[in-house]
């Protein structure tokens, strides 16, 4: 069960043979990318209960005003992106992602447990804050894991599986929460109680059975010192492929808005999704993992960057559905179902793009590097569509921005097409790929 | 080899009686809390209560009534001549309401796998007249003087922390049953209209006599203004700063809000009262943060409600008087939502 990074020697065979041996190779799940799938379920089961209930908690239950969450978040997300780096760094410099991935699953854990006790705004500020430094902590290194451990030439539906069981967790972790509350009115206390019980679950499963497969670390203690900390993501930017892909990912980040939006849009169209708002993301996140390994699959036949610059095309059309001049049911599912598509296209396939186009020894930097370029990016996106929003109004405001995707896409397009090229070094598969 | 084989027993063993125990555990916590919800749900108020009746004929106080026991969380109603006597309940749950002799709008709750929330408008038996869904947690409701008009503020959060923060929904209902989203107001700050990202209006209260005028709470950037709006212009005019849940006294000259002297993150509310007329405020004696839309109790006296110790979902009714000097003192126990009623 313990693959070395040495396995991925296959992966650099240009793309034209690899689509061949993706249908010769029979698929074979890695036990270690099932175990992991599961511990982001009962992470994620344990997140999103929280997350759920939080804003009825802290109005309803504390009678505390809510407003300045959104502060708090602005700042977590930036530590979270912050952080997800420097785990990545370290995750490859000590050759053991395992043990990086546990402390950012374990400090989620600790975090629940304040929740038992906490009762003014600045202790859940603060608890939220661990909650989301540790996700930012166990993300990259955790991805990592599941490259090293896939077989090369299924690498995209290995993070398929993953990003379904995990998206199980987070469709399952509302509805949980609710139920909770449906049976017990004010039982908060009983959430979180229930939270905390699947993230010690989760952090059990990672320990105890995921085993810590060694990573490449970096060779001798030379090369070590000669590291420093903030050199990593800018000597990325150098390596051919993972540059293009960085300024790929970040472009489009660009012209991401928030999810929040979308459901917005919705919710001011009509009274449908007025009443079911809270279950928008649940709907989505269904959509997401049914997707998940479908989607991942048709990754390792037809390439990895058709389907990336595919998921954006599905999220363009969410915007451009999204700004329809009609409204009602069908128009708000269709919404949930291209908007759950991009992500299943996009979330592990970027993963697996950035561990394919990272050489090893740098997997988890390469994978952080790319997913905070998007969360990043996506934040900026947020900050700037808000301001759109206000000047021209929403659905002018979806259309300009499902414009800019527009030209983001085809641009990618070109962008990433070099980048095959100088990432496999074979002309040929361009024009498979791109 | 059956080290290794040893070994890995143990550890499915191990991650075998973790999930076990974790499990149990949550689950007897959640028996017991249930049991403990059961028990307090059937026990009897722990205050004094009467049966439900319709809306009192004299002068009241209509409130959420947060006693343990039969009855939490249900509007009540008590004398305005004995606020500390007993209360009497009524079956409809509310987050949030307020009323007039002859109606009560209802914020509330609907718990289920979805959870929703709506807006109900209830007769003086407390029988539901309309109700309309709402986009979030209530916060605030108010009612025009002569009953035509209902304000709510909702809180709206994306599924969660993560993706758009929080927002406020305000909008006003009005008698041919069409409403507005103050949001599509224009806002107007030093003559120039706002399009700014992050607008926020909150708070409603409607002037008294006045058909068209009411007051609000417009933030944007981390600056909060005092607005007064017109209906019938659509336009939101800030007249002041820093003011946030701003209610209009009886007599119509000055206006009970809190005051924020704490910044944006570390908010502390204080009660302050602004004359209309001359623009001065003053600062009233109430030390701890009130996060609540003030209600006059007459012309020279406030109610606010204020979380109780422990923050278990009960809180108290307390009173001011506007002279800087007064003392907050317990008006109703275990309330929350103060409506005086004449």
């Amino acid at each position: 069960m313990y693959i070395s990074l040495s396995d991925r020697g296959k992966r650099d065979k240009p793309e034209g043979t690899r689509t061949a041996l993706s249908s010769e190779v029979p698929f074979r799940l890695s036990p270690v990318i099932l175990w992991l799938g599961i511990v982001s379920m009962v992470t994620d089961v344990s997140s999103e209960s929280v997350t759920a209930i939080l804003p009825l908690y802290v109005t309803g239950f504390l009678g505390l005003s809510t407003i300045a969450f959104g502060f708090i978040d602005g700042i977590n997300q930036g530590a979270s992106a912050i952080v997800r780096i420097a785990a990545g760094w370290a995750a490859d410099r000590s050759g053991h992602p395992k043990r990086i991935a546990l402390a950012g699953y374990g400090l989620s854990m600790l975090a629940r447990i304040g929740f038992l006790f906490a009762g003014g705004f600045w202790a859940i500020a603060a608890i939220v804050t661990g909650d989301r430094i540790g996700k930012g902590i166990r993300t990259a290194p955790r991805d990592a894991l599941i490259s090293v451990s896939a077989q090369p030439e299924h690498l995209a539906r290995s993070f398929g599986v993953h990003r379904m069981l995990d998206n199980i967790g987070a469709a399952a972790g509302p509805l949980i929460a609710f139920f909770v509350l449906l049976m017990i009115p004010n039982g908060f206390s009983t959430v979180f109680v229930v939270s905390l019980a699947f993230a010690v679950i989760g952090v059990a499963v990672l320990a105890l059975v995921v085993p810590d497969i060694k990573a490449h670390g970096v060779k001798g203690t030379a090369e070590r010192e000669g590291r420093r900390l903030f050199a990593f993501s800018w000597s990325h930017l150098k390596e051919p492929g993972l540059g293009k892909l960085l300024i790929a990912a970040g472009l489009l980040g660009l012209v991401t808005i928030g999810d929040g939006f979308i459901y917005l849009v919705l919710q001011a169209r009509d009274s449908f999704a007025v009443q079911w708002f809270p279950l928008l993301f649940v709907g989505t996140n269904v959509v997401f993992l049914a997707f998940a390994i479908p989607f991942g699959r048709l990754a390792d036949r037809v390439g990895k960057i058709p389907v990336f610059v595919g998921g954006h095309i599905a999220l363009l059309a969410t915007y451009l559905l999204a700004a329809a001049p009609f409204g009602g049911l069908w128009a708000t599912v269709g919404c949930l179902i291209l908007l759950g598509a991009f992500y299943a296209a996009t979330d592990g396939v970027l993963a697996a793009l950035a561990s394919q186009l990272t050489p090893p020894g740098k997997l988890a930097t390469g994978i952080a590097s790319a997913q905070t370029v998007v969360a990043l990016t996506r934040m900026l996106a947020s900050a700037g569509f808000g301001v759109l929003w206000y000047a021209v109004g929403a659905p002018t405001a979806m259309m300009v921005a499902g414009g800019l995707l527009a030209c983001a896409v085809v641009a990618v397009a070109f962008i990433l097409r070099g980048a095959r090229v100088a990432a496999s070094g074979d002309s040929d598969d361009a024009s498979n790929e791109a | 080899m059956s080290g290794a084989l040893t070994e890995g027993k143990l550890r499915w063993g191990a991650l075998l009686a973790v999930t076990a125990l974790v499990l149990v555990a949550a689950g007897v916590y959640a028996v017991g809390a249930y049991q403990r919800f059961e028990e307090s749900r059937t026990a009897a108020s722990s205050v004094g209560v009467t049966a439900s009746q319709p809306l009192p004929a004299g002068p009241f106080i209509l409130f959420r009534n947060t006693a343990s026991g039969q009855g939490y969380g249900n509007a009540a109603t008590v004398p305005l001549a004995s606020p500390d006597g007993p209360r009497a309940v009524s079956g409809q749950e509310c987050d949030r309401v307020y009323g007039t002799p002859e109606k009560v709008v209802c914020l509330k709750t609907n718990r289920g796998l979805v959870t929703a929330f709506e807006a109900a408008v209830l007769d003086r038996n407390w029988e539901q007249q309309r109700a309309w869904p709402v986009p979030g947690i209530p916060s605030r409701t108010r009612i025009s003087p002569d009953g035509s008009m209902i304000a709510t503020t909702v809180f709206v959060s994306g599924h969660s922390y993560a993706t758009a923060g929080f927002s406020t929904a305000t909008e006003i209902s009005l008698p041919e049953g069409t409403s507005g989203n103050l949001e599509d107001f224009a806002l107007m700050v030093n003559g120039e209209r706002l399009l700014a990202m992050d607008r926020n209006i909150w708070g409603v209260t409607f002037a008294p006599g006045e058909s068209d005028v009411f007051y609000a709470t417009a933030a944007s950037s981390g600056r909060t203004w005092l607005v007064r709006g017109s209906l019938s212009a659509k336009t939101l005019t800030a007249i002041h700063d820093n003011v946030e849940c701003p209610s209009i006294s009886p007599d119509g000259t000055r206006i009970a809000f809190k005051k924020n002297d704490g910044g944006a993150l570390a908010a502390h509310w204080k009660v302050a009262v602004l004359e209309l007329a001359t623009g001065e405020q003053t600062v009233l004696s109430e030390k701890r943060s009130v996060d609540d839309q003030i209600e006059w109790l007459d012309n020279q006296n406030l109610l606010y409600g204020l979380a109780a110790e422990g923050g278990n979902g009960d809180s108290n009714i307390w009173k001011l008087g506007t002279d800087p000097t007064s003392q907050p003192s317990l008006f109703i126990a275990h309330g929350w939502s103060p409506s005086v009623v004449r």
